[in-house]
């Protein structure tokens, strides 16, 4: 069978490869990085010579990964300063070369050579202070940043608030996903709950209308810049959040308990179909299951929805430091951006603290061994309810946030592909590893933004191709998922611990898979 | 339930030993059951002509439910893109019968020979692709955390629509409407059509040549025994490799087959045409009992009508924009009230 023939060669290939990797490791090291450097060599002139920026910048990161290896303390540090410096000049002096003329570059790389610098002990600190830091101080300093070759520019602020939007929500999956070891595959359906629970009760979907025109409810509580006749539910949008992200724990509580006593790939299909469900329903709900009651106005979504805001009281008693509402400040976007990143924060924390707890020990336990976990006392049901309540929280809370700053909410929003994409996020970053999570986080949402759009208008002009590269959007995150998964199955930036689980694997060496 | 003990028992007496879970399940179905004998009581012949819209579009769901079934009952995943290859199914036999045989609306004799051919060509190429599929994203993940290969045959599925995307674009592709409308008999309002029955009629033989390969066949034997212990079955002799990718062609060329005939009825594919019908024939694979061949033909017949009746009935019926919503929350109704599905048997997992 010539079929059998090519599956049993490609098996061959593969073990040549696995046997060429392992040989290539046992060379002494110094052959090994003299072999490196030649590769990256003809890499970077092939780079230079399709787009001289972008090997300007190949150099650049190629250097920085390789300045930490030098052994000698001083030598490193004095390779450093020269980086910086030649960097620096470069900015001011070489504009003609370097496409783009405002220049951080070696302010960036400063920072992350000092970082390295800083003593492991005190690392777990530093960094994420110092990213943080940057993280606050982002609006004020993006304009002038570089551009990234191939990707364009940094995200403008009302971007970086849908980034964090999508952070958030990949932390909330990566407890499900990462911690647990449960594929949930209809996490936008979370997300789609946490922004109809705020576009419900922040709108005027219910003001429903009185023989002569008036609303027929007028609920108020705490909402701000809202005049107090306007019609419908009107509620703070801080306690929308809170509701929101309870809604949605409650309802990953009802869909999990059926479902989480099945095997992982029947949650998987349930999830999915959860996931598909709830966007039909939006859609479709403006005549709900043909009664006629509109609760979602259907395709046209619901719009406008209230802002946040701190209401008047609360300005002028923090002497105007928290806005009244959100709107009317003159940086709406910045102050959007860093209530997103409070969130985030929050998040982080939480993700942080639980992975650590009783509860977060038990989902690691359960993720590497069902039975032994069972039988080490370990509540099966209640555990795995609880990482799904968890994730769903975040989901919710993220899709209220979404709403309220987008001031509305579609069912077209809330796709399958959008789960998957989340998915990706934590996958590419590495399931477990919050870090891991944000990068991969942080890199597909401004692929899915901006970036990809970039590159497919860079691919075109350099390449001479006329591709639409937005459109195989997903067909990339598909590609990804895969390659991921085949090569690099702990991620980006492994966990040590899912980095051991990958690579041993769950059971013993299978006896089928001997090559004769 | 069905035992003969307990048909002795009288009627409350069964009912009493029931928890309050499957007692809810039961009166489910009664009033499903009810809602669809009023139907057929209040308008009798428009009520026939969807039940036969159903076991049409049933049959095609069945040759992709199988496919599925055959796969989880082997490796024990569900294979996310057998959906997509479904849909290359519809877009390569589209091509074949337009642009290299040159078939148009209304076939008459001769042409017949050249869709059989089609059909052939589209069960090669579509096999040949599911075998791929797992050479590249499954095989090299076994014995990996069952997470993984979830996971690629996710990404799998997106690559295989951008794939269709790239080759025929975004919008639907028209197919020649070649099937025979002719009637095979009318009775009042009651019309039978030929190619709601050619669906069918494909589909049977194909359900038959299959449970033979299962059940009579050394391939089949090497199938089972390696659905059962793939230690075991390697200790045996069985070369474990060979066996899955044969049952990957296999179902690959089911969902072929049904490419080319959803192509046909529909006349029309598109790229994401296969992604939300795989979920479904997914559905009805669980509803007979994943891993049973005939479970799964009943399962994607019983999703048929069901999704004919939401669409077509007059009384009371949601209408087809909820059909997607009804048919998973069966899916998670089955899950919660019968995980082993319709003709499963109970395993100690739990489903």
């Amino acid at each position: 069978m010539a079929w059998a023939k090519t599956a049993e060669r490609t098996d061959a290939v593969r073990t040549s490869i696995r046997d060429q990797r392992n040989r290539f490791r046992a060379l002494p090291q110094r052959t090994r990085w003299a072999i490196w450097l030649a590769v990256e060599l003809v890499a970077v002139i092939v780079i230079s010579v399709i787009d001289t920026s972008l090997g300007v910048a190949a150099v650049a990161i190629l250097t920085v990964l390789w300045v930490p290896k030098i052994a000698d303390l001083r030598l490193r540090a004095a390779v450093e300063v020269a980086l910086v410096v030649f960097l620096y000049i470069a900015a001011q002096s070489w504009t003609d070369l370097i496409v783009d003329p405002q220049h951080t570059a070696w302010m960036v790389a400063a920072i992350g050579l000092g970082l390295t610098w800083v003593p492991p002990a005190w690392r777990r600190i530093a960094v994420p202070a110092v990213v943080g830091a940057l993280a606050i101080g982002y609006p004020y300093y993006v304009d002038d940043l570089f551009t990234i070759p191939l990707l364009g520019p940094f995200p403008d602020v009302r971007t970086g608030v849908v980034m964090l939007v999508y952070i958030m929500m990949a932390i909330g999956l990566n407890i499900v996903v990462g911690y647990a070891g449960l594929l949930d595959l209809g996490y936008v359906a979370f997300y789609a709950m946490g922004a109809y629970t705020v576009a419900w009760f922040a709108s005027l979907q219910f003001a429903g209308e009185t023989a002569s025109g008036a609303a027929k409810r007028t609920v108020h509580f705490g909402a701000v810049g809202i005049d107090p006749k306007l019609g419908g539910f009107h509620i703070s949008i801080w306690l929308l959040l809170v509701l929101a992200g309870i809604v949605t724990a409650l309802a990953g509580v009802i869909i999990g308990l059926p479902t989480l006593r099945l095997r992982g790939d029947y949650l998987a299909i349930v999830t999915l179909g959860f996931g598909e469900i709830l966007p039909q329903v939006a859609r479709n709900g403006d005549n709900f299951l043909g009664t006629g009651r509109n609760l979602t106005n259907g395709p046209n979504g619901i719009t406008p929805i209230d802002a946040p805001g701190f209401g008047t009281h609360l300005h002028d008693w923090t002497g105007g430091v928290l806005p009244a509402n959100y709107l009317t400040v003159t940086h709406a976007d910045r102050i959007f951006f860093w209530t997103a990143l409070l969130l985030v924060g929050i998040t982080i924390f939480c993700s942080w603290r639980l992975r650590d707890s009783r509860l977060g020990r038990a989902w690691i336990a359960i993720r590497e061994d069902e039975t032994a976990a069972a039988a080490m006392g370990v509540p099966l049901m209640r555990t795995k309810t609880w990482a799904y309540a968890t994730g769903a929280f975040f989901g919710g809370v993220a899709g209220a946030y979404y709403a309220s700053f987008k001031s509305a909410t579609f069912p077209g929003d809330f796709f399958f592909n959008i789960s998957v994409f989340i998915l990706c996020m934590v996958i590419l970053g590495g399931m477990g590893n919050i870090w891991g999570v944000i990068l991969g986080a942080s890199f597909l949402a401004y692929l899915d933004q901006a970036g990809l759009a970039n590159t497919g208008s860079w691919l075109n002009n350099n390449l001479n191709v006329n591709i639409d590269v937005p459109l195989y959007e997903f067909g990339i995150f598909g590609v990804i998922l895969l390659v991921v998964m085949l090569f690099r199955p702990e991620g980006l930036i492994p966990s040590a611990r899912r980095a051991a689980e990958f690579h041993e694997g769950v059971s013993d060496e299978p006896l089928y898979d001997q090559t004769h | 339930m069905t035992t003969e003990a307990s048909a002795q028992v009288p009627l409350v007496g069964k009912f009493r030993g029931m928890g309050v879970v499957p007692m809810f399940g039961l009166l489910l179905v009664a009033l499903v059951l009810a809602w669809i004998v009023i139907n057929f009581v209040k308008e009798l012949e428009a009520s026939t002509n969807v039940l036969f819209i159903g076991i049409t579009q049933g049959a095609i769901y069945a040759l992709v439910a199988l496919g599925y079934t055959l796969v989880y009952g082997i490796l024990e995943l569900i294979n996310f893109a057998h959906g997509d290859v479904f849909m290359l199914g519809g877009m390569i036999s589209a091509t074949f019968a337009t642009s290299v045989f040159g078939l148009e609306s209304g076939a008459s004799g001769a042409d017949w020979l050249l869709v059989v051919l089609t059909l052939l060509i589209t069960m090669l190429l579509c096999g040949t692709i599911n075998a791929s599929i797992e050479l590249i994203a499954y095989r090299p993940l076994r014995g990996a955390p069952r997470l993984a290969p979830l996971i690629t045959a996710i990404g799998m599925s997106f690559i295989l629509q951008d794939i269709a995307l790239a080759w025929k674009g975004p919008n639907f592709i028209s197919v020649p409407d070649i099937l025979p409308k002719g009637r095979i008999f009318h009775i009042g309002g009651v019309v039978y059509q030929w190619n709601k029955l050619i669906v069918v009629l494909i589909t049977v033989p194909v359900l038959i040549g299959l449970v033979y390969l299962v059940q009579n066949t050394r391939q089949g034997k090497a199938m089972r025994a390696t659905a059962q212990d793939m230690d075991a079955a390697a200790m045996m002799g069985i070369n474990v490799n060979r066996t899955i990718s044969f049952t990957f062609l296999i179902a690959g060329s089911l969902a072929g087959a049904a490419g080319l005939l959803y192509a046909l009825y529909v006349t029309n594919v598109r790229y994401d045409q296969g992604f939300q019908l795989g979920l479904i024939a997914f559905t009805a694979a669980v509803l007979g009992g994943i891993g049973n061949l005939p479970g799964a033909v009943l399962g994607a017949l019983l999703i048929g009508l069901i999704q004919a009746f939401n669409e077509g009935f007059k009384w009371h019926a949601p209408g087809s924009d909820w059909t997607q919503s009804i048919v998973f929350s069966i899916l998670i109704l089955i899950l919660v009230f019968r995980p082993e599905g319709l003709l499963g048997e109970r395993t100690p997992e739990g489903a």
